[in-house]
């Protein structure tokens, strides 16, 4: 059985009359690429800062790395690598100094902080820059040099907060691709936070949703797309009048019916009964030219499950 | 502590001589500093400006000018460009940081001052040295030392403390000058005190020797000091840092 790098115990912060995160228990295995998804507000940057030991809990506690987080921060932020909401970059210095500073400051040495700074820039496609100024770079490039930042140590544990943001298509797959590897290759723990659903589904070994600090659903993406995702099946055709839709409506097992540019989209509460649909429309008078079940998407998986949340929680809209 | 501090310092000297203003980065203004206090102040002065003990209360307010203009973003400065929870992320311990910010505001303010003090000697020597080196006597030199190094400390300390409270460069300047203004209180407060009081201050102070008053300037200053480093240590927490 793999090690586990991050476990929290019903951990919960306040802000004054705030509740930024409630009762969160996860466990992330060692080695992996683990998605920490959610809407804006949902508590993501609260978990990180929490999980580096930046802020203390209100309730239950965490371990990381097997230490613990309100006593041991020290000891957790010396074995991990954290790229958080801004670069934290120096834009006064160069490519290059902003490398040497925290190559220092991880106590790498010369040698080393020479060859890694050399090989992260050059795999990046920086290091004919790297004596420019960061201030005067594209976001991009200031992103791509934030994470050669954040490996520069070789760290056990890696906490990445919108990585790819800002970066190009051709640039944000590179980056998956040494992210993939990372966690392939030298077992490197990937704490990922992102916006990005497809960037989670093809990164990502698990992922967890958190909403309004509360923790709505945590596994593989496969899962959690089978999970609560309605089966649903597109309808292309004409004569879908409001009696047809009607029709479809009411028929068994059938969740909502979507309509638009002359097609159809019929949302399932269970297993889709499509010859019943087909009897339903063609009763009805109108045309089927295409009947096809939809595959689902953890875009859908995602919504559904953050829209579930919000109807039945009228709180959660608080944060 | 000393490797994880040297590295701090390393850093703001780095972005400090970097800097991109108007005057091609802190280079040009530095020079300027140079040539006003350093050179042509002491040339004003004449040959009196290395013999006299007085250039000590000169000489004490320049760290005090020097510090003040990089001080304020020391904090507030990473906090505004948003590098400050990225370095709180690291490492580092709370007291290295604090001790590697105010070391790279003492070693910029006390090091140019001595470098100003240097190139005065050097300019009136040239000037008025006639072929013999002109130097400040011994006593005069060691006191000139360990007074800036103290007004260095305690600007330094005092700019650190306002910068890490204050979310922006421009609020920490503004702090550090109303702080830098009451340190002249005394002198709006002595004229308007009783005559016989005034009269009672003069009588002990012209009771005093040189050297005894710039004993009590040094322990006063040493205390100002330790007081001062005490209370920054005790507010750089790092949680509250990030709430801010």
């Amino acid at each position: 059985m793999s090690e586990t790098v991050i476990r929290t115990i019903k951990l919960g912060r306040d802000f004054k009359t705030v509740t930024a995160l409630e009762g969160l228990d996860l466990e992330v295995p060692a080695g992996i690429v683990f998605g920490f998804l959610g809407p804006n507000g949902a508590g993501k940057t609260t978990t990180i800062r929490l999980l580096l030991g930046l802020l203390e809990p209100t309730r239950g506690r965490a371990e990381v790395l097997g230490h613990d987080v309100a006593s041991h921060g020290s000891e957790i932020r010396a074995l991990s690598g954290a790229l958080l909401e801004q670069s934290g970059l120096y834009e006064r210095l160069s490519a290059a100094d902003n490398l040497e500073y925290y190559g220092r400051i991880w106590r790498l040495s010369e040698a080393d902080r020479r060859a890694r700074t050399r090989e992260l820039l050059t795999h990046f496609g920086l290091w004919d820059r790297r004596a420019e100024q960061a201030g005067l770079w594209s976001r991009g490039m200031k992103q791509k040099l934030a994470v050669a930042r954040t490996l520069l140590h070789r760290p056990r544990l890696v906490f990445l907060d919108e990585p790819t943001a800002g970066l190009d298509p051709v640039a944000a797959a590179s980056l998956r691709d040494d992210l993939a590897g990372l966690a392939a290759r030298e077992g490197t723990t990937i704490f990922l936070t992102t916006h990005n659903l497809d960037e989670a589904e093809r990164l990502c070994h698990r992922v967890a949703i958190i909403r309004a600090g509360r923790l709505l659903a945590e596994g593989p993406v496969e899962e959690l797309k089978r999970g609560p995702t309605a089966p649903a099946t597109d309808v292309r055709g004409r004569g879908f009048t409001p009696a047809v839709i009607g029709r479809v409506g009411a028929l068994a097992g059938v969740d909502r019916v979507d309509s638009a540019d002359g097609a159809l989209t019929v949302f399932w509460n269970r297993t889709a009964d499509t010859s019943a649909l087909l009897r339903a429309l063609v009763d009805g008078g109108a045309v089927v030219d295409e009947l096809t079940a939809r595959k689902a998407t953890f875009e859908d998986a995602f919504l559904k499950l953050v829209k579930n949340e919000t109807q039945e929680d009228p709180a959660c809209s608080a944060i | 502590m000393f490797r994880d501090m040297s590295t701090v310092i390393w850093k703001e000297i780095k972005e400090i001589f970097g800097q991109r203003g108007r005057f091609k980065g802190g280079k040009v203004g530095i020079l300027v500093f140079l040539a006003v206090f350093g050179i042509f102040l002491p040339l004003q002065n004449g040959p009196d400006w290395i013999r006299s003990p007085l250039v000590m209360i000169y000489w004490a307010w320049i760290p005090f000018l020097l510090a003040s203009g990089v001080v304020a973003d020391s904090f507030a400065g990473e906090r505004e460009r948003h590098t400050l929870e990225t370095l709180l992320a690291s490492r580092l311990t709370d007291r290295a940081i604090l001790a590697g910010k105010i070391g790279a505001a003492v070693l910029y303010a006390w090091g140019l001052t001595l470098i100003c003090v240097l190139a005065g000697a050097v300019a009136i020597t040239a000037v008025h040295g006639q072929g013999r080196i002109l130097f400040y006597a011994a006593p005069i030199a060691a006191g000139i030392a360990g007074l800036t190094f103290l007004v260095a400390l305690l600007a330094s300390g005092l700019g650190v403390l306002v910068s890490l409270r204050a979310a922006t460069v421009r609020q920490a300047q503004q702090m550090f000058s109303v702080a830098f203004l009451l340190m002249f209180i005394p002198l709006f407060v002595l004229p308007m005190l009783p005559a016989a009081v005034k009269a009672r201050l003069l009588l002990a102070v012209s009771g005093l020797n040189a050297a005894t008053a710039a004993l009590v300037v040094v322990l006063l200053l040493a205390v100002a000091d330790a007081v001062i480093l005490l209370v920054a240590d005790s507010r750089f927490r790092r949680n509250r840092l990030i709430l801010d």
